[in-house]
Order: C-alpha cells, then sequence, then structure tokens
C-alpha cells in the first residue's frame, strides 16, 4: 500500500511497513431480509483485521454511497440473494460517480449467477465472489483491491 | 478453488495532499471531511499541520458525550437526538466508538445501524471510529475527528463512547456535556452509590422509560444525588430525564436539558474551566501515545527491557525510567 505513498516516507504510526487498516462497508441492498450470509462476512474480514461497518438491511443505494463516504471506506460489500443484482448494482456505480466517490471499490457476493457477471462488471463492480468461495478468498480478494488501488 | 471475477482494469486513485483538504473540509465536502478524520486515526504526520490550521479554526461547536453500559440504547438515542437537532435546523456531528478486536485489531462498527435513517433524512454527518487498543471509551483519534467536524461547521458534535463498564471516564475531559445514560432492570441503588462513571454526569438519562422498571431506576439515581450528587468542579446538580428513544417520548426535554447546560457553562464560565480540562488532557495524552511510538521505533531496546524484567533482573520502574533515558541502562 506504500507505493501510492507521494513522499516516499512511512505516514503511518505504527512500524514503517505497517498498511493501513482496511475499512470495509458491509451492505444488503433493497428488498432483501437474508443478512446471515452478510454477518458472517463481516465476522470473517475482522478477524482478518478489517474494520467492518455494518449498515443493516432495506438500504437504498444512495444510503450506502453516502455512509461510504462519511465512513472514508475502502471497499462497499454487497450480499445480494434477491435476483435483482443487475438494476441495484448499476445504481451502485452510477451513485458513485455521482458523488465523485470513485475511489470506493466494490465487492459483490451472494446469490448471482455467472451470466450477470459481464453486466455487473461493466456497471461499476470491481470484483465478485462466488457464494461458494472460503473465507481466505474474501480476505484475499479485498486486500488485493485495495493494494491495487493505492493509499487515497 | 473458486475464481474471483475481477474487472480488467484495477482501479487507482491519487493520493490528495492534506493541505489541500482543508479548504473542502471547511466547505463541507463529505469525502474531504471523511479522509481528514482516517488520517487524523492513522496518525499521517504528513497531516499534522492541517489538522493544527483546523484545530485553531474550531471551537464553536458544544461537544456533547453520551455514555452508558453496552445495550443502554446509545445509538438509538443518538438517532433521536439528531432528529431531534435537526428539526431544529443543526447540522449535527457523530462520532461513534465501537471496540476493536485485541487479537485481530478488527472491528465491527454497528451504532451506524441504528442511526442510517436519520442520518440520510437530518443532513448529519455519522462516522464509526474503532477504538484501535485505546483504553477509557474512546479512541485515540476522537477529538481530532470532532476537531474536523467542527471547523466543517457541525454543531453540535455528539461523541458516543463505547459501551462502558463502571470506569471508563474519558469522555469527561472530551465533552462540554456528558449525558449517563442508564437503562432500567441492571442494578440496585448499591449500583448508584458507586464511584466512577455515574459520578460524571452532567445529565442523567435513562433509557427505555416505557418499561416498568425504569421508574425505579430513575429513584435510585435521584436518591444518590440527593446525597450531594454534582461533578466536582461543576455548580450545578444534575437532572434525571426518563426518556424512550423508540417511541420519541420525552426526546425533546432531553434536548432542552442539554441545551439548559450549555446555556449554564456558557454564563458561568465554567465552559473555560472545561475546555482548559480538556486542553489538558489533550497535552499529555498526546505526549503518552509520541512516548509510545517512540518506543516502538526502537524494538531490541525495549524487547531488553522487557527480557530483563521479566527475568527479575530490573524492576518494571527502573525499566521504564531507562526507557526514558533517566536512568543509566544497567
Amino acid at each position: 500500500m506504500h507505493d501510492a505513498n507521494p513522499a516516499g516516507e512511512s505516514l503511518s504510526t505504527g512500524p514503517a511497513d505497517a498498511p493501513d487498516t482496511i475499512r470495509v462497508l458491509v451492505a444488503k441492498l433493497g428488498l432483501d431480509g437474508h443478512d446471515r450470509g452478510a454477518k458472517v462476512v463481516a465476522r470473517i474480514l475482522r478477524d482478518a483485521g478489517m474494520e467492518v461497518v455494518y449498515t443493516g438491511l432495506y438500504k437504498t443505494p444512495k444510503d450506502v454511497v453516502q455512509a461510504a463516504i462519511q465512513e472514508d471506506v475502502d471497499v462497499i460489500g454487497v450480499s445480494l440473494l434477491s435476483g435483482s443484482h443487475v438494476p441495484l448494482f448499476r445504481e451502485l456505480g452510477r451513485c458513485l460517480r455521482e458523488e465523485g466517490a470513485g475511489h470506493i471499490l466494490v465487492v459483490a457476493g451472494g446469490v448471482i449467477p455467472e451470466q450477470d457477471y459481464p453486466a455487473l462488471l461493466e456497471g461499476g463492480v470491481d470484483a465478485i465472489v462466488p457464494q461458494e468461495a472460503r473465507s481466505d478468498l474474501i480476505v484475499t480478494t479485498i486486500t488485493d483491491l485495495v493494494t491495487a488501488r493505492g493509499r487515497i | 478453488m473458486t475464481v474471483v471475477t475481477h474487472s480488467a482494469s484495477p482501479r487507482r486513485a491519487a493520493y490528495v495532499p492534506s493541505a489541500d483538504l482543508v479548504k473542502d473540509v471547511l466547505a463541507g465536502r463529505a469525502i474531504a471531511i471523511a479522509r481528514m478524520i482516517s488520517r487524523a486515526e492513522e496518525g499521517y504526520p504528513e497531516a499534522a499541520a492541517a489538522l493544527a490550521e483546523l484545530y485553531r479554526l474550531g471551537g464553536k461547536a458544544h461537544v456533547i458525550g453520551i455514555t452508558g453500559v453496552p445495550g443502554a440504547g446509545k445509538s438509538t438515542l443518538v438517532s433521536a437526538l439528531i432528529k431531534a437537532y435537526a428539526a431544529g435546523g443543526h447540522k449535527v456531528g457523530v462520532i461513534a466508538v465501537d471496540p476493536s478486536s485485541p487479537y485481530s485489531g478488527g472491528a465491527i462498527l454497528g451504532d451506524r445501524v441504528r442511526m442510517s435513517e436519520t442520518a440520510a433524512a437530518g443532513g448529519a454527518f455519522v462516522r464509526s471510529m474503532a477504538t484501535r487498543g485505546h483504553l477509557g471509551g474512546l479512541t485515540r483519534a476522537t477529538l481530532q475527528a470532532v476537531d474536523v467536524l467542527d471547523a466543517a461547521g457541525y454543531d453540535p458534535v455528539i461523541i458516543e463512547t463505547v459501551g462502558v463498564g463502571q470506569d471508563e471516564v474519558e469522555v469527561v475531559t472530551a465533552a462540554h456535556t456528558v449525558v449517563v445514560l442508564s437503562a432500567p432492570g441492571l442494578g440496585d441503588d448499591i449500583q448508584a452509590i458507586k464511584a466512577g462513571i455515574l459520578e460524571i454526569a452532567d445529565i442523567h438519562a435513562v433509557s427505555k422509560c416505557d418499561k416498568p422498571e425504569a421508574a425505579a431506576t430513575v429513584s435510585a439515581l435521584r436518591g444518590m444525588l440527593a446525597l450531594g450528587g454534582e461533578r466536582p468542579g461543576s455548580r450545578r446538580a444534575p437532572p434525571v430525564l426518563p426518556v424512550s428513544a423508540v417511541s420519541g417520548e420525552r426526546i425533546g426535554e432531553l434536548k432542552d436539558a442539554i441545551g439548559a447546560h450549555w446555556a449554564h457553562l456558557n454564563e458561568s464560565g465554567e465552559r473555560a474551566e472545561r475546555q482548559r480540562a480538556m486542553g489538558r488532557t489533550r497535552i499529555l495524552g498526546t505526549a503518552r501515545h509520541l512516548f509510545q511510538q517512540k518506543f516502538q521505533e526502537a524494538p531490541e531496546t525495549l524487547e531488553r527491557q522487557i527480557r530483563a524484567v521479566a527475568e527479575r533482573r530490573m524492576d518494571p520502574a527502573v525499566a521504564a525510567r531507562a526507557l526514558l533515558g533517566w536512568e543509566e541502562t544497567p
């Protein structure tokens, strides 16, 4: 994460190689009351040393973007099992662009059929984690994306 | 192993120097405010000058601390207060603190679950922070985050502490007005005369007043206060207010009591005394942090002392003095 450091010095309070704490907003969008998976993912990320903001159920893309901006998260992780992922992620991507928050990465999870992957990626999703993914895959996906983006 | 599908071009973003963020913070731009708070939290030396400038420009906001045991209803109360203040045309800033894991360092920050509806409606700025190993109910950077919100024009700024036990009273030197929230049914009147958290209140609120046990909690607190309950250095006995954040019952009264306390601080000159106490705590707290940081920069010296203390060749007090350079290292 230090490659984006303009001064070329350690910006962190900890040891020189300590990266910033990764902050993730875990959200449920729209009419989808199944939050067991979202809570499990929140717990996995917590145990990997990340700070996870959980926003609860039935959020609109606009709510989620506003919360993500105020919380200055690196990643929004959205779990969707309702089948309405394509329009909801498209709207989420649109809201992020509209608010000038293109630096916030989006990771999709839940039940998402493979034929919808291209539409999601085109709509601003940075990575899709399939439902059978193991916990370490979720963690490395997020860590890799944040590292590639660099410090902001 | 399953495959993660990534988009073709990984997203990049540029680092914006903190000095450039200042004017956006002052203009109330959420992205700049949020990022400045993160930089304070991470302790970027690069952000120090910008934070100093924001500190000098702040000092207008009424800082309100809300503290109480886990599950007392702090987040729900803050949500109700946001709504009450927003109705009066105030832009409310909130710093909500939740604990970090002592093992992984990670955290689940869940205060927002109860606030997002009102936050979105009222134009409030709600930021969750994890304690990151800091004890006392707040985080190391809580007050810097308050400075940022203050400079950005948020007033009042509400600090919601972690769910506290009996002794995490740091909020007393972080806020102008401290509201201690007690939940009904958690203890008898002996709990109410114990030292610690209950002594720091400028205002006592009893949550869930729709429950029948709330009346007993209110009378236990009033009984305690009848023995002399104003906090040292304060010339005003704290009121005890039953509230129900869910129904919104008597939230207006609490807001009025908070306002009356602020007026009292300003009229009596107590505000200046509190600000001195806040300044003192902040300087000493920062100095302590700087020392710790310095020690961590030379881990082998610290490691040597730890070994010597563990093997009883040196006592911890001498080791600490040696670390500070006040004693010859044996």
